[in-house]
């Protein structure tokens, strides 16, 4: 066995490693980028999804926003209470996680509750069937049902139940994804804790309103009264609940003549004993 | 006449079949990996050409002359590709340490397309075409720096398709790679006009 050209291979490998390793740590220290080191603290604390929910472009965007003050430092959806504490660890601060956030469609427009326009029998697609003739229901601010929604969701939350969409809230993870796609913008994201929703946003006026969906909100004003917490407001034609001043009583849903206005669990329900009177 | 061409017609000639004739991309189909990855914006397609072009003239100076003086003399030829590869790694390591200091809006749009110049094969089929083709140190820099311009023609070119078909209404189970390597295809059909051109 040749022992000096084994050595010799070996000695001319180990001396070019050396000297490339030589002038690269010089170069290292030369072009040395100063990192802040909370960023990096902070950056370790994030999931590094690169989600973009928090409105950056990447995690690394979004901790030197929060490490300059940009953004609150509770804004990461993805990483929620967990990534919140971290944070608040990094950087020594006391971080309250923000309220966990859930898609809710503000529609009850099932089949025979809104009235269909025509029948559409094209393209399964919300955005196609709403560019043809205002959409297939009457109501030009109703779910249209054809299950954009459902198709894009990451996480298998939405159904499409008897005409419209159908949000479970254990499954939802609040991206928002779904709100964005939707022609009607009839998908919202309300506080997870908001549990009394007015589920229409009908701004017509009451009669053309009523004409076109018997859950249509007509801007009466009644649950407005009934509320004694101020948290039930008439603009637009149509009543909004403020999820901060709500004390969750349910006395709105009670006095609502058009049953537009419901609590959390409630409009499950609903939908199920619709679903059945159409299967008899 | 071409027996009387001057040695700096020689030079031009063998610079335009290094960018047209014999393209690392449409011709030699090499290095494909970062001209799918990279070529969706003009702009950091063209910063990636121009990374690229850096490493393989300098990989192609440095391959020479450690090939030329260490392995030659030493008998060590058959250790050139190991060690090219050891000099590629080197030098993309410094280039990535430059970007990040220099130019860090590149080097976040690089991303990790960026180390991966150092598995590019063009760069260590560019050193070892020197050695087989017997180049002169001025060849090889030579060749090193005008192919990696018709990488950089390629992949600009490239990016500058992509961009239009953005907007572009393609077949649904066209969308994304597959229409991307129907146009490389194409591409690589038009510069197939080129060749012939140099002799």
């Amino acid at each position: 066995m040749n022992w000096i050209a084994i050595l010799l291979a070996l000695g001319v490998m180990a001396l070019l490693g050396l000297v490339f390793g030589i002038v690269l740590s010089f170069a290292a220290k030369k072009f040395q980028v100063d990192v802040d080191e909370r960023v990096a603290n902070v950056r370790a604390a994030l999931p590094g999804a690169n989600c973009g929910a928090c409105g950056y472009v990447g995690c690394d965007a979004f901790a030197e926003a929060v490490v300059a003050g940009k953004t609150p430092p509770n804004g990461c959806r993805a990483g929620g209470a967990g990534a919140a504490a971290a944070i608040g660890e990094a950087l020594g601060i006391e971080v309250t996680p923000a309220a966990p956030m859930v898609a809710c469609v503000i529609c009850q427009g099932t089949a025979g509750v809104a009235k269909d326009r025509y029948k559409y029998d094209g393209y399964r697609s919300c955005r196609v069937a709403a560019s043809l003739s205002g959409g297939p229901k009457e109501c030009r601010f109703a779910c249209i049902g054809l299950g954009d929604c459902a198709y894009n969701c990451k996480f298998g939350a939405i159904t499409m139940r008897d005409g419209i969409a159908y949000i479970d809230k254990n499954i939802c993870a609040g991206c928002g994804t779904c709100a964005g796609i939707c022609p009607r913008r009839v998908i919202e994201l309300k506080p997870l804790n908001a549990q009394v929703l007015v589920r229409c946003r009908n701004s017509d006026v009451a009669r053309e309103a009523r004409s076109v969906c018997t859950r249509a909100c007509i801007g009466c004003g009644r649950c407005v009264k009934e509320c004694a917490y101020d948290a039930i407001h008439v603009e637009d034609g149509f009543a909004r609940i403020d999820s901060a001043k709500c004390a969750r009583c349910g006395k709105c849903v009670t006095v609502c003549p058009c049953k537009c206005i419901t609590l959390a669990g409630a409009a499950q329900d609903l939908l199920e004993s619709a679903r059945n009177n159409a299967a008899v | 006449m071409m027996s009387e061409a001057t040695g700096i017609v020689k030079i031009l000639l063998f610079m335009v079949s290094c960018v047209f004739t014999s393209n690392y991309i449409f011709s030699q189909f090499l290095g494909i990996c970062p001209f799918l990855g990279v070529s969706n914006k003009v702009e950091t397609a063209v910063g990636m050409g121009l990374a690229v072009t850096f490493v393989m003239g300098l990989a192609s100076l440095f391959t020479w002359v450690i090939y030329r003086f260490v392995l030659l003399t030493l008998g060590l030829e058959y250790l050139r590709t190991i060690s090219f590869i050891l000099v590629i790694a080197a030098l993309v390591q410094f280039v990535e340490m430059f970007l990040k200091k220099s130019s860090p809006s590149l080097y976040k749009a690089l991303g990790i397309y960026l180390p991966l110049i150092t598995t590019n094969c063009a760069v260590l089929a560019v050193t070892l075409m020197n050695i087989d083709g017997a180049y002169n140190l001025l060849y090889s820099v030579l060749n090193g720096v005008f192919s990696a311009i018709g990488f950089l023609v390629a992949i600009v070119l490239m990016a500058g398709v992509r961009e239009r078909l953005e907007t572009a209404n393609i077949l649904k189970p066209l969308r994304g790679f597959s229409i991307n390597l129907v146009i490389a295809g194409l591409m690589s059909i038009a510069f197939m006009g080129f060749s012939g051109l140099v002799k």
